[in-house]
């Protein structure tokens, strides 16, 4: 990227993919996700009870579904992932870090045929699979990478 | 009996014990045999890779414990002593089997004398250039840190001695610990136009940028070369983060794949990837990502003799590792025809100091280096009647002194220093200067620290490093040795899932207990704004008072579940 441009992102408060897609219109915009939030589903401290609010019980594994995200953690604080779902009618995306004191990280909707994909980055307190849960024509599926957080040093 | 067998069995004598007085003799067979290198083909390599800075010549003994597992277990690298031998048909007793393993290493060391230093490298690398018209030097990184000179001039000597040298083409790790602008400003300065630093998996955090150029096409004798830079994947988890803030690193098969069919698209007919990932990781790596003629490979220290061809959807890669401390020059021939490799010869050349002359021109240049700081780095601290060497999956004399030290100067009951595999060999009578203390801990984070750890905290400390080392699926190791522990004994199944490996942790023979609080004591915090002296303060303060050095006490984990495996003496 040319520096010009680098500039001029920083300078406007860089946007993310979220947001772009939200401004958009692919996404619900935050007002209408207030109302529908699923309180029970991002405070639910075991994996069982928050998979069971978003009805990702007994997903099908799929390797349609890419989960993009580091071997080894460079900051637990701000771990990169990258979701695809090439899952034709791909309508939601869970995003699910099992080991988190709350496991439930972030869900997405899809309206207007737009494409499964969310770049986004989450906060890990120790090594865990990474798990998306993705809804497509009534169906659930999933797939997981793991994600190792380690407490560095010792290396080389 | 020929002349060459003569002079072999008189190299087997004077492993043996035997002195020889002769240096010329042992001169005669070796230069007459090693470093023959009949050309081949039309493209040829050289690299060597993780000299730590060693501009002199130095001791460096291999490693006795080496130990791989789950699908690495027995195979190269992961194989010492006799074992590596067997594999490769190194003769014991020759100055091969001295060169890659640690056998009768006091005996051999003073019979073959040092390995490396860049001037005798140099002359090595002008010898095997001269049949090798259009050749290439690549330096896999590593290469700026390791000596008290580098460490002080922030890798300037080295940065130069690599301009000498001939280097076209570099990546790094260790070079990233004097921080991102450092490592921009010589990138852009003093290597512009001179020498290519590559990393394709270095990018910023805020847009994913390259960093730096991710390859380079060379031609060499007409054959378009690329070669790829995978810089340490984990640098910014091994070593401090906020030295590198703004970049983010990484494994990055995808990214790799795409720059592998980009070189060859733009007509490269030769694409090598010049790495520092550790070997293990290479040799995963070869099997995912099709179109690499060859991995370059170090960071784990591994001298090994011969590569090993990894299948794949393309075909075949080869995966080399080229040791550590400026001991190794590897050459890599391929005979390239109608656009594709239709052949390969491989030689991993032990660099003996005595075998080979240094070259006048590196040698001014490395004793210019050193003039302003002389008579610091001469300084004798104490006298050592042990070996002392760092290199093992667990423990090493040189770092149990470290240890020693650590406890006896901080009072603390137990000490931990990082699993490091740099740093030279001292033999038994030899002076410990002040210059052998820094070959163990110049970096630039150097800085001692007490804590109180409860015994679960050192439990969580254990089994987090050795998972590094020991996770089955080589992507998610780092590719240091064990954290180095004194004072605390402990049982260690490698084969054993996270959180399982450790048990049996004892101090003075009694159990620890996972709420008590301990005294321990370490160095080397990747955290930011830690304070405390440096390493190299406490262990010449413990040393002038010890003024000799003897019957250093190894502890080393009794092992679980590797009884018969070939990485282990």
């Amino acid at each position: 990227m040319n520096q010009f441009r680098r500039t001029f992102l920083k300078g406007a408060g860089a946007a993310g993919t979220v947001a772009v897609a939200v401004a958009a219109g692919l996404l619900k915009p935050t007002q209408v996700l207030a109302a529908e939030w699923n309180k029970a589903g991002f405070t639910a401290t075991k994996l069982d009870e928050a998979l069971k609010t978003i009805g990702g019980a007994g997903a099908a594994e799929s390797k349609d579904i890419l989960v993009k995200a580091p071997d080894i953690a460079e900051n637990g604080a701000v771990v990169p992932v990258e979701i695809e779902s090439k899952i034709p009618g791909t309508t939601s995306i869970a995003l699910i870090i099992e080991t988190n004191l709350n496991p439930l990280c972030s869900t997405y909707d899809f309206s207007n045929g737009a494409l499964g994909y969310v770049s986004t980055r989450v906060k890990m307190a120790k090594s865990s699979k990474v798990r998306a849960i993705v809804k497509a024509g009534g169906k659930t599926y999933t797939a997981a990478k793991e994600v190792k957080v380690t407490i560095g040093g010792c290396g080389g | 009996m020929n002349r060459r067998e003569f002079l072999q069995l008189l190299a087997v004598a004077a492993a043996g014990g035997l002195a020889l007085d002769s240096k010329s003799a042992l001169a005669a067979a070796d230069t007459g045999s090693l470093y023959d290198l009949p050309a081949f083909g039309n493209v040829s390599l050289l690299h060597f890779t993780d000299s730590h800075a060693q501009l002199l010549p130095i001791y460096f003994r291999e490693p006795s414990v080496n130990l791989g597992v789950a699908s690495m277990a027995g195979k190269p690298p992961h194989l010492v002593g006799e074992h590596l031998l067997k594999h490769y048909g190194i003769r014991p007793g020759t100055s091969e089997a001295h060169a890659f393993t640690y056998l009768d290493f006091e005996a051999a060391a003073k019979t073959y004398g040092k390995v490396g230093g860049f001037a005798h490298l140099s002359t090595l690398v002008k010898r095997v250039r001269a049949s090798r018209p259009g050749s290439l030097l690549l330096d896999g990184g590593d290469t700026w840190q390791g000596s008290a000179t580098a460490l002080w001039t922030k890798g300037q000597d080295m940065v130069d001695a690599c301009k000498l040298l001939g280097v076209d083409v570099m990546t790094g790790h260790w070079e990233f610990t004097y921080g991102a602008e450092r490592v921009k400003e010589i990138v852009d300065k003093d290597l512009k136009g001179k020498m290519d630093f590559v990393a394709h998996n270095v990018k910023t955090n805020d847009f994913g940028d390259q960093v730096f150029d991710p390859y380079v096409i060379r031609p060499i004798n007409g054959v378009p070369v690329a070669i790829i830079g995978q810089a340490f994947p984990y640098t910014p988890i091994a070593n401090p983060r906020y030295m590198i803030p703004d970049w983010s690193f990484g494994i990055q098969d995808e990214h790799l794949q795409q720059m592998v069919n980009e070189a060859r698209g733009k007509g490269a007919q030769v694409v090598v990837l010049l790495s520092h990932n550790g070997m293990d990781v290479d040799l995963k790596m070869a099997s995912r990502v099709s179109g690499i003629d060859a991995i370059l490979g170090g960071h784990t220290h591994d001298g090994v003799p011969a590569p090993v061809a990894v299948k794949n959807a393309g075909g075949q890669t080869l995966v080399t590792n080229a040791g550590s401390n400026g001991k190794f020059l590897g050459v890599l021939d391929f005979d390239v025809k109608n656009g594709k490799v239709a052949g390969w010869k491989y030689k991993l050349l032990p660099v003996f100091s005595n075998l080979l002359p240094a070259d006048p021109a590196m040698d001014a240049l490395i004793k210019q280096v050193r003039a302003p700081y002389e008579s610091k780095l001469n300084e004798v601290l104490a006298v050592s009647d042990d070996l002392l060497y760092r290199r093992g999956n667990f423990n090493g004399t040189w770092d149990q002194l470290i240890l020693d030290a650590l406890m006896e100067v901080k009072g603390a009951q137990l000490a931990f220093s990082p699993g490091f595999r740099w740093g030279t060999t001292i033999l038994p009578g030899e002076p410990i200067t002040m210059e052998k203390l820094m070959d163990q801990t110049a970096i630039t984070y150097p800085q001692t620290t007490v804590n109180d750890f409860t015994g679960q905290q050192i439990k969580d400390i254990l089994e987090d490093v050795c998972d590094n080392l020991f996770n089955p699926d080589p992507y998610y190791q780092q590719g240091g040795d064990m954290v180095r522990v004194g004072g605390l004994t402990y049982t260690c199944n490698p084969n054993a899932p996270m959180g399982k490996r450790i048990n049996d942790m004892r101090l003075n023979g009694k159990p620890v207990s996972a709420s008590k609080k301990y005294k321990e004591a370490g160095w080397a915090p990747v955290g930011e704004g830690v304070t405390g002296e440096p390493i190299w303060e406490v262990v010449a303060q413990y040393l002038k008072a010890k003024k000799t050095i003897k019957g250093v006490k190894l502890n080393t984990p009794k092992l679980v579940g590797m009884a018969g495996n070939p990485g282990i003496a």
